[in-house]
């Protein structure tokens, strides 16, 4: 949306009452600055990552005892971890989120948790993207509902998901787009006519050709803009480069995607799991790669973005037979981008005593992941506060949403 | 009405028709799929395939070697993946070509479906080269037995095993854990990783909402410590390379009680009891009922269908043939023919099957797979692929589709006549709209991308 758009939404917004109002206010300081639209970009780490690897609490009694061989040392040591607070630090393999926290882009969040109590990553996963506090509640995901809430109603393809199909999180009535990256060459233009006119009568294909043409002229655009921009690193690594450069892409654009969403997978550390170094140090280091040069693609764009990191639950406090974890409860989550008012370590540390653990095995929740989710939609994407409430996370009245997360 | 029984038999308990097959199949269809119930289960004979033991004992002995030659770099770190993918390429190749031209297709299906139950994914170690025997050893024998015998044979198959750890989990108290404890290194104790323990009972059996706890996946995650493999490193190195061993020194002694009951110490056997006991449960047979009727009936399935496939199961003991014809005699599955969207791997299987493709290991026919989403044995997870339409019906994912079938389309150029081939294909699914489309086709290449793109073969 144009400054100048979102200036004659204003005017209409200014009739509306409560929610509405805050909206607005966000929204003309946002146009003060002169600052473009916001954009935000969901990263779902599936299969449980371990909270106590990532941002490990060093400055914990318990968790050299806990962690054994794995426990990370406190910074400043031999591969050591970040530092953030003097008391928690980030996994050494973190290095660009680290930069990030001591630029003021990155908070962490710790001790948090969906409202999903059993350990099951499937039903974990669901939760985390219904929106519900149980599983299989809705066939719908909220970043989906959020969209529709958005002020001025859902735009076309105001999402997209860098993926073949879709997820959870993003299904539901508001159209998104899917994207993934293609080595065929399309078909022609002809036979693209004559299956548009095909599937005029099936109300799912006709939707999803014209989406998936949408999102492919799109990610042309997109894809020219990245090869004028300068500064791109010479060796790239790999993993996650393709899809991030592909979501630069699409966000970059000042009438494009304003949503983005893609999965990680390969979290689930029940053996080996590692410590500064090993298994998943490695797959860390290559997030976090990912997310670096996430930044970097955006370019300007960066300063109006916030990426979270979120994950369906933690991990056992203390390392199991195998040397590694197995399924938990509260972990951590990570919000980093240049909108994000960020250097801070949001936690209220219940400890890892053995009686401070969740039914004696597990890092205790003490603050609810919908607070954080809230409180981006809310004051990073203008969601009113009432759909928020009311569809976007229903029954989740007292999980307040955190103010102040992003800079308005 | 004939006609719609028998497409809906060869389309979507079958892995799609093939020319002449609905006419072959006559009838209404069920006999057809009964008559692939009564002969022995169709097993995958090439002699070019390994055994799971020979490949993990090779494998196995490639990792020491590796491990000795450390200092050796990357050279040495490769030998293990390049051992391992040619097998992996060989089995799914082999697979893919049984599944297009089995004249059995819906037992081609229902192993599918009962190795994407018991699901192992190739992205841990060794399992690339163990996911294809997995699926012949463990899951074909059984697809027309008895369900316990099938949860037995996949939990102590060595793929399974090692694809969930087990083969780590150590008892606390064993003797292994004790004498480990006397001459402590570091923090580093020996116990169990209950991995492997709470997916029986969330994916294989119960289902997760079946009426477990926690303290029930613990214990029933002790029951099963010792349940390993022979011929590794270290803890693992004796008994037979590659094969399911079991040992008393990781395994936790004593009595155990798993949904409020106690099982003696059996050394192995206490594990065998509990899944004994799991694959009687009435929430494993309506875990599987769901399912089951979720893959052959609709998304949602009526809940009056899922409650007589699970009655069947648990009245005729988990006899999985007499489930299949409560199945085939369900006549909610005879009546929405399109329901299901189909998956990547339907969807190719289906074009060659129609299109009677060649699978020709020589020209990397596994590349589909992989282009369209769905990696043979890949599922990523131990829930392995899901199976509603949201989650294969995706944009971009259809985009693949159309693009793939242009592609095919190109190929083939006038070698097919689509318009001769759809009513063979699509039976009565076929609309008007197709039909015309592909009459109307500006070429032979362009009446075949219709063929696969229109609506009713996107789904079964």
């Amino acid at each position: 949306m144009s400054a100048i758009k979102r200036r004659e939404f204003l005017t209409l917004g200014a009739l509306a009452a409560g929610g509405a109002l805050i909206t607005a206010r966000v929204s003309l300081a946002r146009a003060a600055a002169g600052q473009g639209r916001p954009r935000f970009v969901l990263v779902i780490m599936r299969g449980a990552l371990d909270g106590l690897a990532a941002v490990p609490p060093y400055g914990d009694r318990d968790y050299g005892r806990l962690r054994g061989e794995f426990a990370l040392r406190a910074p400043g040591e031999a591969k050591g971890a970040l530092a953030l607070n003097g008391f928690f630090g980030l996994h050494p393999s973190l290095a660009f989120l680290g930069e990030s926290y001591a630029a003021r882009e990155l908070i962490v969040f710790h001790a948090l948790a969906s409202p999903y109590r059993e350990r099951s990553h499937f039903d974990g996963q669901d939760v985390l993207e219904n929106g519900t506090p149980v599983a299989h509640a809705l066939q719908t995901g909220w970043l989906n509902r959020a969209l529709g809430a958005a002020p001025g109603g859902a735009r076309r393809e105001a999402g997209v998901a860098l993926g073949q199909n879709v997820p959870l999180v993003m299904r539901g009535p508001a159209e998104v787009a899917s994207w993934s990256p293609s080595k065929l060459p399309g078909p022609d233009p002809d036979t693209l006519a004559r299956l548009t006119d095909l599937y005029a009568h099936d109300p799912l294909l006709s939707v999803r050709l014209a989406d998936a043409l949408m999102a492919n002229s799109m990610a042309e655009e997109g894809g020219a803009m990245a090869q004028s921009m300068p500064g791109a690193p010479s060796a790239p690594p790999a993993q996650y480069a393709e899809v991030v450069r592909a979501a630069a892409g699409f966000l970059r654009q000042e009438d494009g995607p304003q949503v983005a969403v893609f999965d990680t997978t390969g979290w689930d550390t029940h053996a080996n799991e590692g410590g500064a170094e090993g298994q998943l140090a490695g797959r860390l280091a290559a997030l976090d790669r990912g997310l670096a040069t996430l930044k970097e693609q955006l370019g300007p764009a960066w300063r109006e973005t916030a990426v979270l990191l979120v994950t369906e639950f933690g991990r056992t406090a203390a390392i199991n037979g195998t040397r590694g974890t197995d399924h938990g409860t509260a972990t951590m989550a990570l919000l980093v981008g240049g909108a994000v008012a960020g250097g801070r370590v949001i936690a209220d540390w219940p400890g890892l005593s053995p009686h401070a653990l969740y039914q004696g095995r597990e890092l205790m929740p003490t603050l609810d992941l919908r607070c954080v989710l809230k409180g981006v939609l809310e004051e990073h994407l203008e969601i009113p506060q009432r759909a928020l409430e009311a569809t976007v996370f229903p029954g989740s009245e007292r999980a307040r949403s955190l103010k102040g997360l992003t800079r308005a | 009405m004939q006609q719609l029984g028998s497409t809906i038999a060869a389309n979507r308990f079958g892995l799609g028709a093939r020319p002449g097959e609905l006419a072959a199949i006559g009838g209404d269809g069920r006999d057809w799929l009964r008559a692939q119930l009564t002969q022995r289960p169709p097993l995958i004979g090439d002699a070019q395939l390994k055994s799971s033991a020979a490949v993990l004992g090779e494998a196995f002995a490639l990792q020491r070697e590796i491990q000795q030659a450390r200092r050796s770099g990357n050279e040495a770190q490769q030998k293990l993946p390049q051992f391992l993918k040619p097998i992996y390429t060989a089995e799914a190749i082999a697979r893919f070509q049984q599944a297009v031209a089995s004249e059995r297709p819906f037992l081609e299906r229902l192993t599918q479906f009962w190795t994407n139950h018991f699901a192992v994914s190739i992205d841990k170690q060794f399992l690339a080269g163990l996911a294809g025997s997995f699926e012949r050893e463990a899951i074909r024998p059984h697809v027309l037995g008895n369900f316990g015998d099938l949860l037995v044979a996949a939990e102590t198959h060595p793929a399974m095993l090692l694809y969930l750890d087990n083969h780590l989990s150590v008892g606390p108290h064993s003797p292994a854990a004790l004498r480990a404890g006397h001459r402590q290194r570091g923090n580093r104790t020996l116990g169990i990783n209950e991995n492997l323990g709470r997916e029986i009972l969330e994916l294989h059996t119960l289902g997760v909402g079946g009426g477990y706890s926690q303290a029930d996946v613990t214990s029933f995650a002790t029951v099963i410590t010792g349940w390993s493999v022979g011929g590794g490193n270290g803890l693992l190195a004796s008994g037979p390379p590659g094969r399911f061993v079991f040992r008393p020194e990781t395994h936790e002694p004593g009595t155990k009680t798993v949904l409020g009951r106690s099982y003696p110490d059996s050394g192995y056997r206490q594990g065998i009891e509990v899944l004994n006991d799991l694959a009687q449960h009435p929430s494993t047979a309506r875990h599987i009922a769901v399912k089951l009727a979720r893959h052959f009936i609709a998304d949602d399935p009526p809940p009056a269908a899922v409650e007589r496939l699970a009655q069947a199961f648990s009245e005729f003991g988990g006899d999985l043939p007499a489930v299949y014809r409560t199945l085939i005699d369900t006549r909610e599955a005879w009546e929405q023919p399109l329901a299901k969207y189909k998956t990547p791997s339907d969807f190719i299987v289906s074009s060659y099957r129609g299109l009677s493709l060649p699978v020709d290991a020589a020209h990397g026919p596994l590349a589909p797979f992989e282009l369209l989403g769905q990696r043979t044995w890949q599922p990523g997870s131990p829930a392995g692929w899901p199976d509603r339409s949201a989650d294969w019906d995706g944009a971009s994912g259809l985009l693949k589709r159309i693009e793939w079938a242009d592609a095919v389309g190109g190929r083939l150029g006038s070698r097919r006549d689509a318009g001769e081939l759809a009513p063979q294909l699509l039976g009565a699914n076929l609309t008007g709209a197709t039909g015309t489309a592909i009459a109307r086709a500006a070429s032979a290449q362009q009446a075949v991308t219709l063929l696969l793109a229109a609506p009713e073969f996107m789904r079964r």
